[in-house]
């Protein structure tokens, strides 16, 4: 039988754990819940192939925070994480990462993972960040993915690839009771039971469109389509700080990192075209993007970053780590537009917009031990609340999710679930294949993308945001009554587009409840301009409320680490000053 | 509404002379995270069915005999 024809199909299964997503902190939170219990069953289920899914498909040049003893301290770390994301940070979830981190490295080395060391066999740790040095080059940074998938074999995870989540299943108390999927190659569906579920799905990163047009150029894997971020939602679990937007400075049209953390440390910086730094750090923040933003709009513009300055030795060192991992097409493009790094500096632009912990704030609410507010389900990774947790906190809270997941799993039984729910969202997932004609999923995606783009991007503007949230009711219309799926294939990318469309719901209504501006260009409301501690020094939490997309207050936990009055806005001032 | 279908170039290209998919092997199409390749019922051998491409390369480098190539898709090349 052909791949993508529909197959009329249901099954059941059942596991310990079960864990949705596996990129980064996916194989780390099943191996850990595996590792805990040996006995238990853990199925790591996936969208793509477990062997090259996620954001480090091709791996990664380098931890962007690492807690390194000697070099940093787990109080440093939080306070500059706090200070970085404006305050709104629940600082016990980021210690606990800043604490653990050095271990996760390490058992990284174990698995075969190198990690830059100088002659003394210390980590060669470089400072990108604006207050402290966390920045730790990965000399054979393209062989993460590999490294893991050996370790869940050895460990028997069970692993499902092509499956899709699409939404979580709950007993009539409220806790986790299992998820409901479907095969990407044959739209038939499988229901898992599970005591305990940890949602790993990545960031929402397919909600803007790029500026190139091509619907596939996001700068994150662009199978993250906020899956993660949209079954947390219907399953009523809390979501953090949702306008506190990702945008990211990239190389112009391409969509991949430029990138000055590796580059920065051998001495390119940004600049603008008259060659001049305008950034005091190049450490990506909402404050830092704002500045860019600035500058592309000043008439200074464009941007670039600058590294034909360095010696040739130095930017072939630069090249061999940007041309060989994370996104190693970065050479390919270059060598189209005939640019060399030894003559000419590389042009910059900033990205289409979406949700993401690991660069932002933007994430399903999680305490420090990785639980959302709903029972039995945890988030990790990208799309868990833990600001600016990169690469190696995905890692770290995904063991963090794991043990704990796994803890709830042996003191807990299946929790029963009504069978209409499956019965129901079985309907909602293969409606677009019942029908004979419509709207394909791509021009549904589209114009759902280019609403958010025209209407949701910063500055924003309440008018704005108004209208886009009348557009996006008429997309979403199309979608739920004609959108058509003609194979499998056709049928996860309609799925994906719902995904999309819930989380550009969820942007417009985080945006308009926060009156104020924060986090740089990530929430910067016109109507609003100046930042508001008085009355918005808190998270904000958007959750399904009978029904109904409902935003509310949470105040932010008293601080761990005291940040003193002057250190609080050290990240606000990242334009270079003119005069001394 | 009557569908049409849309040219487009599309980014990843398999060389058939050296793809062994008709010997049996599914590398590319097992690992791309887009999951975008097919094994054609025509030739035997892989090629891009849907473009919808992260231009991200595993296909490329999992490919046990060098016969997938990534180019940057046209829009943003």
């Amino acid at each position: 039988m052909a791949l993508d024809q529909i197959v009329d199909g249901l099954s059941e299964v059942s596991c310990d754990v079960l864990v949705i997503g596996g990129g980064t902190a996916g194989p780390m939170a099943a191996l850990k819940a595996k590792l805990k219990n040996p006995k238990a069953n853990v199925v790591l289920l996936e969208k793509a192939n477990v062997k090259r899914s996620g954001a480090i498909s091709m791996g990664m040049d380098g931890l962007n925070n690492a807690v390194i003893p000697g070099y940093a301290t787990p109080e440093q770390y939080t306070k500059e994480i706090t200070i970085a994301n404006d305050g709104i940070v629940d600082q016990k979830a980021v210690y606990k990462y800043a604490q653990n981190c050095y271990k996760i490295i390490e058992e990284l080395d174990s698995f075969g993972i190198r990690f830059l060391k100088n002659e003394n066999g210390d980590y060669a740790v470089k400072k990108v960040h604006h207050i402290g040095t966390y920045v730790l080059p990965m000399p054979n940074g393209e062989t993460v993915k590999k490294a893991l998938y050996r370790q869940l074999r050895r460990a028997r995870i069970l692993i499902s690839n092509r499956y899709m989540a699409t939404r979580l299943l709950k007993s009539s108390d409220g806790r986790i009771a299992g998820a409901i999927s479907v095969n990407t190659r044959t739209a038939a569906i499988l229901v898992i039971k599970a005591k305990a579920v940890i949602l790993c799905m990545g960031a929402a990163g397919r909600l803007g469109l790029p500026t190139s047009g091509y619907m596939f150029g996001t700068y994150e894997n662009a199978a993250n389509s906020g899956d993660g971020y949209a079954m947390a939602y219907h399953a009523g679990a809390a979501l953090a700080n949702l306008e506190c937007y990702q945008i990211n400075p990239l190389i112009k049209d391409y969509n991949g990192p430029a990138c000055a953390y590796v580059a920065g440390p051998f001495g390119a910086f940004t600049a603008n075209n008259e060659g001049s730094r305008f950034i005091e750090c190049d450490y990506w923040s909402g404050q830092m993007m704002l500045e860019f933003y600035n500058e592309l709009l000043s008439g200074k513009g464009p941007v670039f970053l600058q590294l034909k300055h360095l010696h040739p030795n130095t930017i072939e060192e630069i090249e061999s780590t940007l041309h060989k991992v994370e996104r190693p097409t970065r050479g390919l493009f270059q060598q189209g537009r005939g640019v060399d790094y030894r003559n000419e500096s590389i042009e910059m632009h900033i990205s289409e917009i979406g949700f993401c912990s690991g660069h932002s704030a933007s994430g399903v609410f999680v305490d420090d031990n990785a639980r959302t507010t709903v029972p039995g389900l945890y988030a990790a990774g990208d799309m868990a609340s833990v600001p600016h947790n990169y690469m190696l906190g995905a890692f770290t809270n995904g063991s963090v999710a794991g043990i704990d997941a796994m803890e709830f799993a042996d003191s807990h039984d299946f929790a029963e679930f009504d069978a209409q729910d499956v019965a129901k969202e079985r309907d909602r997932v293969l409606a677009p294949t019942k029908r004979e004609d419509g709207i394909p999923p791509n021009q549904v995606e589209y114009k759902t993308r280019r609403l958010v783009n025209d209407y949701l991007q910063p500055p924003k503007v309440t008018r704005k945001y108004e209208l886009g949230m009348r557009r996006l009711a008429e997309a979403r219309e199309d979608m739920q009554e004609r959108m058509i799926a003609r194979n499998a294939h056709e049928l996860l990318r309609a799925l994906e587009v719902q995904s999309i469309m819930d989380c550009a719901d969820m942007a417009v209504h985080a945006s308009l409840y926060r009156e104020e501006s924060r986090w740089g260009l990530y929430h910067w409301r016109t109507d609003f301009p100046e930042k508001d501690n008085e009355n918005w020094f808190c998270h904000t939490l958007l959750s399904k409320q009978n029904g109904k997309m409902t935003s509310e207050k949470r105040a932010v936990e008293p601080y761990v680490v005291p940040i003193a009055d002057d250190e609080k806005d050290l990240y606000d001032k990242q334009r270079i000053r003119a005069t001394a | 509404m009557p569908l049409a279908s849309y040219q487009t170039s599309v980014p990843v290209v398999v060389d058939d002379a050296k793809c062994i998919a008709d010997k049996g092997c599914t590398v590319c199409v097992d690992v791309c995270p887009l999951d975008v390749l097919r094994i054609s019922d025509m030739t035997g051998k892989a090629y891009m069915a849907y473009d919808e491409c992260w231009y991200c390369m595993p296909c490329e480098a999992d490919c046990p005999t060098g016969a997938v190539t990534v180019n940057i898709p046209y829009l943003l090349r």
